[in-house]
């Protein structure tokens, strides 16, 4: 039965990457619904109730599985958290501490200004089309993002992955919004 | 994460918050985004002849920590000469604010901004 070998090897002391833990190719372009379903499935075998009558050690295990299990999902299910993953994974250097400049931080600034000025005049109307823009935008990031990494273009997926955050942050910007 | 009482009054009474004239020949420009969050942060500074800074604003769309973080760093360029702006180091700003190793990142981002303003400034005084 899957789960039991899944299982199995889940209680193995050697720690398998995130994507090898939800038996998924290690790459950008996974499917989210399955990574989900297996993410359930896990959690369903590892969860404590399951555990009551175990050795403290078993319990002990179980719970350290779901820690990691929980860890790996939420940083595979966002792109951006699993890009980095990806990056870290391929060994190319990520540091986060600098800072971007240049065209793509004007038009960022420009965007927010723009958010900035619909939420003040309170137009909805606006607001949802300023939100759909950012989203197609998101989208066409993401595409571009799962073609470097296929392309092995480390550095430029690294580059993209900067812009979808600066995106992203945008987003919940224009979605944290009521009158 | 509780913030600090320097960063609280920063950020519920930030100083120097809006924008200068860009068409001013005197008025430097720094945008700066912070990647590992997504902030962004502009700084104006306006020099005088004798090359010191009379006036700083910012805007920064971020957290409670970058807002501080430029808050405090326009009260500090503010009299000081470009050459002794561009010396403030982000851990000196991290210090005063006594920011967390996660927000450490927030005041990189001020220290980016005003050195890129400065930059703007001296291509601007070429031209």
């Amino acid at each position: 039965m899957w789960l039991w070998r899944k299982f199995q090897r889940l209680i193995m002391p050697i720690t398998p990457n995130h994507f090898e833990l939800f038996d998924l190719p290690v790459t950008f372009d996974i499917n989210t619904e399955l990574l989900a379903a297996r993410y359930r499935q896990i959690q369903q075998v590892v969860h404590p109730d399951n555990f009551v009558n175990a050795s403290d050690k078993e319990r002990l295990a179980a719970l350290q599985k779901t820690t990691q299990v929980n860890e790996a999902f939420q940083i595979l299910k966002n792109p951006f958290t699993r890009g980095q993953y990806l990056l870290e994974l391929y060994k190319i250097d990520n540091e986060t501490l600098g800072v971007v400049k240049g065209d793509f931080l004007l038009h960022q600034i420009d965007l927010r200004e723009e958010l900035e000025s619909i939420k003040q005049s309170e137009q909805l109307d606006a607001l949802s089309f300023f939100t759909s823009r950012v989203d197609r935008q998101i989208q066409t990031l993401v595409a571009q993002i799962n073609q470097q990494f296929e392309q092995q273009a480390y550095q430029e997926a690294k580059q993209s992955l900067q812009q979808l955050q600066f995106f992203k942050r945008l987003y919940d910007e224009a979605m944290d919004f009521e009158i | 994460m509780a913030y600090s009482t320097k960063v609280l009054d920063h950020y519920e009474n930030p100083r120097n918050v809006g924008t200068l004239d860009t068409s001013d020949p005197t008025v430097g420009t720094g945008m700066v985004g912070a990647p590992a969050c997504g902030d962004v942060m502009r700084l104006m500074i306006k020099v005088g002849d004798d090359g010191v800074i009379q006036d700083a604003k910012f805007k920064t769309y971020g957290c409670g920590s970058a807002i501080a973080s430029s808050s405090l760093l326009t009260e500090w360029v503010k009299g000081k000469t470009l050459e002794e702006a561009a010396q403030i180091k982000n851990t000196e700003i991290a210090e005063e604010l006594a920011l967390p190793p996660v927000k450490i990142h927030c005041s990189v981002l001020a220290e980016g901004a005003i050195k890129s303003a400065i930059e703007d400034y001296q291509q601007k005084q070429k031209k």
